[in-house]
Order: structure tokens, then sequence, then C-alpha cells
């Protein structure tokens, strides 16, 4: 079963041949790397482009006003707050001229922990990114969510923002998940079709598998674990762990639902709902530092809306608020949710009492 | 429009008479409309006025040379807050440009929702004109990319001279000519010499800005954006080679800044830079093409619509509070709720 770097790849792959992208451009998108987590090897229009932030988000923009269909890839999303008056330029521009242009453009880039990545290739983007409207933010925690989720995408009319959890790249599906339509059952056989050899890589081309529409709806986000007593939400590479917790908790006692966000913005505040109103207590899990935090606001609505059904306060778990993630094992693990902590986290809030 | 009589071979005109007249017209027009933005904003008519009097000399003729019509296939333009005069070649209207002023709902580029000279109109490819200084540069180059794969379009970004130093300048420079990429792009900087109150030559070691061009292996060209008649055949003859070539060309046009750089600073005509529309105006009457009584009257009429349109534009309604909500995604339109 594929990766989530090859579900990606091959959702570009079909959003090339079906779906009109014209552009998956960034720095060492192209031939010959295809990306620094492979996510662009053997894409017919992947391209290089110049080591420049700012020129890769505003080219998007202008592509997207020039009627093409661009993917654009920030390398690390450490590197992207030098773009962020562009970033609020292509999502205000359709607000901007009431309407009069739409700016069709995917942008991914690798966010947050998980692989030792220190201060700068580390940093979480979810608060800074939800600050900015006229966007919509997705996360997938899954390979089959993240081809679903890059279809939507580049379907999507307006500015759409695909962040990859680089924690979980390279992670399988969890076993509940279908294979991504069209894709050959045996991993060693996908991997001999679409990854490219190492070394010289000048004469290789990918054989795509006969790929297949599937579209996970922006919006929309799902339940991977039924639970009774509370509600944990999360996304990203803190969603397998929550989930992990929740299922050794089970033999505390502790059932735990769990809700993979997937969308960030526009995100699913029924499923949040009609989880809480019958569990009467929700923790919101996300890596970002905490301080003004995406979780925050998650927080601030379960008050307004559930304040009297609620037995517990609602809680966030999220990320030390520091000026960055050292990179030590020992830093890391302190500086953002792991394991232990989101248990600790599920049992403390389990066992409140009104 | 006037009949224009025989020129007089002493004129130094080459471009036939038609135009000259034509573009004078259009030069009129324009002054005319900012003008009237300027009153609007000093009667407590607008809350803020920014413009391009003194840069007609040089936005009419790029006006006039734009391939308009939507889609790759046509030129994008790119402008910024005194591109006014191009788009009123291109057609526009100059009642919208009151509209945006006053922010009625009728204001067709925003809805009332941004300040005077900030237009966008789709259908001419013109782009969003925002207030970010120099972000336009970092974007045009995509629409470039569209225009080379869609036939013989050509796109065309504009911006002053202080905002040279932001890194989208560079940006523009880097994307525009990449080698075996080069795009089809004429990078305009219209130099008055400004940023605000900064004067260029004390912040900016470069002497002449087209000469960055040079590093990057472009063409190079420095005009008089004062006159209209250098300005048509020099753009002429760029966008001649960036169709043909799809290549990218650096113009740097010396213009002047006749009003102060916005009712920030008073919006008050300034007496010491060169009025390119007067120094036109002196040589097609030595020249014989139009006579003063001729030019008086073309402004009197102009004068004239504006002073109406603007009177009319004071009754139209003010957008409705609900409207922040439309448009907040494509095709979207009414409150989607708080939280969508
Ligand atoms: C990024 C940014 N910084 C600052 C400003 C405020 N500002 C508006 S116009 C201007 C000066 C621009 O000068 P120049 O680029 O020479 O153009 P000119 O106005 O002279 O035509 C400044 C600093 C802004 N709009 N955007």
């Amino acid at each position: 079963m594929a990766t989530m770097i090859q579900a990606i790849r091959m959702a570009l792959a079909y959003g090339e041949q079906h779906l009109g992208v014209t552009d998956v451009y960034g720095e060492d998108v192209g031939p010959p790397l295809g990306g620094v987590f492979t996510g662009s090897m053997g894409l017919k229009t992947a391209w290089n482009s110049p080591l420049d932030e700012r020129g890769i988000i505003g080219f998007a923009i202008g592509l997207a006003m020039g009627g093409q269909k661009p993917v654009a890839e920030i390398q690390f999303v450490d590197y992207i707050y030098n773009t962020i008056d562009l970033l609020k330029i292509a999502g205000n521009t359709t607000w901007a001229t009431a309407g009069d242009w739409c700016v069709p453009m995917v942008v991914m880039t690798p966010v947050g922990s998980g692989i030792r990545g220190s201060i700068y290739h580390s940093h979480s983007f979810d608060a800074m990114m939800t600050h900015i409207p006229g966007w919509k933010i997705v996360m997938p925690s899954t390979p089959l969510d993240a081809y679903g989720l890059m279809l939507a995408a580049i379907k999507d009319p307006n500015p759409v923002m695909f962040m990859k959890p680089k924690a979980l790249l390279r992670v399988r599906p969890p076993a509940e998940d279908q294979l991504i339509p069209g894709e050959p059952n045996d991993e060693k056989v996908l991997k001999d079709m679409i990854d490219a050899p190492l070394g010289d890589r000048s004469a290789w081309k990918p054989r795509w598998p006969k790929l297949e529409d599937y579209t996970v709806e922006i919006g929309k986000g799902r339940i991977r674990r039924a639970g009774s007593q509370l509600t944990v939400v999360s996304y990203g590479r803190t969603l397998p762990l929550c989930l992990q917790a929740a299922n050794e908790l089970a033999g505390e006692g502790i059932e735990a639902e769990v809700i993979d966000l997937r969308s960030l913005w526009p995100y699913d505040w029924d499923m949040i709902t009609a989880s809480v109103r019958k569990t009467h207590k929700v923790l919101f899990v996300n890596e970002d530092t905490e301080v003004t935090n995406f979780g925050e606001h998650l927080v601030r609505r379960a008050i307004e809306d559930f304040f009297y059904e609620l037995e517990a306060a609602p809680k966030l778990l999220a990320g030390a608020h520091l000026p960055g993630i050292g990179l030590a094992d020992s830093l890391e693990m302190a500086s953002v949710p792991q394991l232990a902590s989101i248990a600790a986290a599920i049992r403390e809030l389990a066992a409140e009492v009104p | 429009m006037s009949k224009p009589h025989l020129v007089s071979s002493k004129s130094g005109f080459t471009l036939a008479p038609e135009l000259l007249v034509k573009m004078h017209d259009l030069m009129v027009r324009t002054r005319s409309l900012e003008e009237r933005l300027i009153k609007m904003y000093k009667q407590n008519d607008g809350f803020f006025w920014i413009g391009g009097p003194g840069e007609e000399a040089f936005n009419i003729p790029l006006g006039l040379l734009l391939n308009k019509g939507q889609g790759p296939k046509y030129d994008y333009f790119h402008g910024h807050y005194r591109s006014m005069g191009v788009l009123l070649t291109l057609g526009a209207d100059p009642i919208d440009a009151l509209r945006q002023m006053k922010n009625t709902a009728s204001d067709p580029f925003s809805g009332g929702r941004n300040f005077c000279g900030h237009a966008s109109i789709k259908k001419w490819n013109v782009a969003p004109i925002s207030s970010p200084i120099e972000v336009q540069y970092s974007i045009a180059p995509g629409t470039a990319l569209g225009n080379k794969r869609a036939g013989d379009g050509i796109t065309v970004v504009t911006g002053g001279d202080a905002g040279t130093a932001e890194g989208d300048f560079a940006t523009c420079l880097v994307w525009s000519s990449r080698p075996g990429n080069e795009l089809p792009i004429l990078i305009v900087v219209t130099n008055n010499n400004w940023g605000i109150s900064t004067a260029a030559d004390t912040q900016h070691g470069d002497r002449v800005i087209a000469d960055r061009g040079k590093a990057f292996g472009m063409k190079t060209m420095v005009i008089n954006g004062n006159d209209p008649q250098e300005s048509y055949l020099k753009i002429k003859e760029a966008m001649d080679y960036i169709r043909k070539e799809k290549k990218p060309i650096l113009m740097e046009a010396r213009v002047s800044r006749l009003y102060g750089h916005s009712s920030a600073s008073g919006a008050n005509f300034v007496t010491n830079e060169e009025d390119p529309l007067k120094t036109f105006e002196d040589r097609l009457e030595a020249a014989g093409i139009l006579s003063k009584d001729q030019m008086k009257r073309i402004w009197y009429i102009y004068n004239e619509q504006m002073l109406a349109d603007a009177q009319k534009v004071r009754l139209e309604p003010q957008p409705s509070p609900d409207s922040i909500w439309d448009h907040v995604y494509c095709g979207q339109k009414g409150k989607p709720g708080r939280y969508v």
C-alpha cells in the first residue's frame, strides 16, 4: 500500500492527466531530484524554480490568473514566512475585487516535527495559515486522505494550502483504509512503477497505475475511532498518536472518540458537535506553539457552543511556546505532544468529574 | 475629437496627427478625472486619494498599445495606484473610478472595499491593483508564462522607483530571465525620483535602474516618459521585440509626480516638475495640430463630464453591511456562516 508521499505524487500525476494541472514547481521539485521528499518524482509538469519563496507564491498567483493550474511547493514551511503578504493577496484577491478574479492555486508544504529537523525544519503553520482568510487549508494523516484531499485541492477554484505532515510521509496506511483507486495491491510493484531508482535516473520514466478519481471533500472530518467518554480532535502528525493512545487506554476502560479534522479551514464543526454532545468532554491536540493556537479557537467555540453540556473544561494540548524545536531527541520530544503526553491528557480528562 | 490640421515639419512629431490628437484627448480625460478625484477628496467625498497625474504621457500610449482581451492569448496588465490613465485608455468609464473614490456599492472594481485607483478588470486582463508596493512584480511572471504558452500575448508590469528596493523586483528579473525559459514581459519602472518624501538619490546607489536588467542579459531601455510620442514609439518597439522574441525587457520611464504622493501629503499641484500635458499642448499648438481654443474646449467637456458624474455618484448608495461576507470565496455570495 502506498505511503503518503507516494499517494501525493499519484494525486499530482492524476491531476496532470485529468484535472489540467499545468505546473508542479518549487525548489528541487523537478528532475533530477523530484522533491526533497520525492513528492514530485517523474511528474511531467514538474520543474525546478529559483530559490525564492516569494517568487514561488507570486508566480502561482500569476499562473492562476493566467489560465494555468499550478501546484507550487515551499520546500519546508519554515521558509514560507517571507511570503505572508503574498499568501494574503492570494486569499484576498477574490474578495478585494468583489468577485472579479478567482485564484485557483495549490500550495503544498511539509510541516511539523518528527524528523529531528531542528529549529528550521520543524515549524507548524496552523495558526498563521488559519489567520489568512480566503484560503482553504487541509492536512491529511493517511495516504488515502492525502490523495483525496489533493484532488479536492486541485479541483477547488480557490487557493488551497496542502500541509504535508513530514513525520507521516513515509508511513503505511491504517488497516481500515482501502487502496487508492487504481493502486496495485503489492507495494513492491507500486515502488517499481513509480519510485525512481537510486543513482542515475536520467533515463527513468515512471509507469503510473491507472489511477481513478477519489475526492475527500474539503471541510469534512473523519471519525477514526468511535468512543463514548470523551472526544479527541486532532490532525496531521499527532493524529495517529491520539489514535494509539485511545486504543491503549481502552484497556483502562477509557473510551475516547478520535476525530481526524483533515481540513483546518473550513472545518467540520458539525462532526465535533455531534461527538461532544455525546461525550461531553473534548480535547484538542496539535503541535503548533500553544499561544494563539488554532486549537484555542476551537476551545473558545466549544465553550460558547457547549458550555452547559460540558462535564469538563475543553482542553488543548499543543507545542510549548518556544522560539523553535531543538535538535536533540530529548529537546524535540519535550517540545511537542508525544504519545505519553497525549495519553496523559486523555486520562486526565477522562478522570475529571463535574 | 477635433479635426487635425497640417503638421509643421519643425514640430518633431513623426506620429500621425490623428494619433497625437487621440493621445491628447485621452491625456486630458485622465488628468481631468484625477483632478476631480482630488476635489472629491477635498470635499469629503472620499477617504483617500492617490493617482497618476504626471504619468499620462506614458500611461496613455501604454494603454493604446496593449492588446486588450481576456485570457492568456491577450496581454495582461499588472499596474499600480498611478495607472488609471492606462485603464481609461483601455476603455474604462471614468465614473467607475469616481465610484471607487466614493466607495459606493456600484464600484465595479471592489464594491466599495478598496482605495481609489485600485482597479480590477478581469475581462481585459487588468490584474487587481493592491496596496502593497511591488508585489505585482512577483505575480506578473506567472501570467507571462500563460501568455507564452497561449500565443502572442505579453505581460506588462508597472511600479515606482522606490519600490525597486523590494525583493519582488529582483524576483521579477530572475523569474523573467531563467535561461531557456525567458518570459514575454515588459517590466516597467516609472521613475519619479520619489518614494513619498524620500528622494531616490538618498537611498539608491543604482543611478540608472534599468541597468539592473543588464546583469540578467535582458534588453533595457530608459525613456522620457513625459513625452507621449517617445513613449509610444519606445513602448511599441519594446512590445514588438517581446512578442517576437518571447523575452523580457526592463524599461525605465522618467516621469513627473504633479500632485505629490497622495492626499496624505496634501494633493496640491507642484510647480517645480515638468507637466507633460502642458508641454505636449504647447507642441501641438506650435505644430498647428490643435489650437488653444480647441484644447480648451476638450478640457471644458471633460471637466463638465467629471463634475456631472461626481454629482451622480454622490447619490449612489454605500455598500450594504451584509456585503462584507460576499466573495470570500470564488462565486460565493451571502453570509456563509461566521466560521466558513
Ligand atoms: C510594502 C509596502 N511598504 C510601504 C508602503 C507605503 N507606501 C505607499 S507608496 C510608497 C512609496 C512608493 O514609492 P515608489 O515605488 O517610488 O512609487 P511612487 O509612489 O513614487 O510612484 C510607500 C512607502 C506600501 N504601500 N507597501
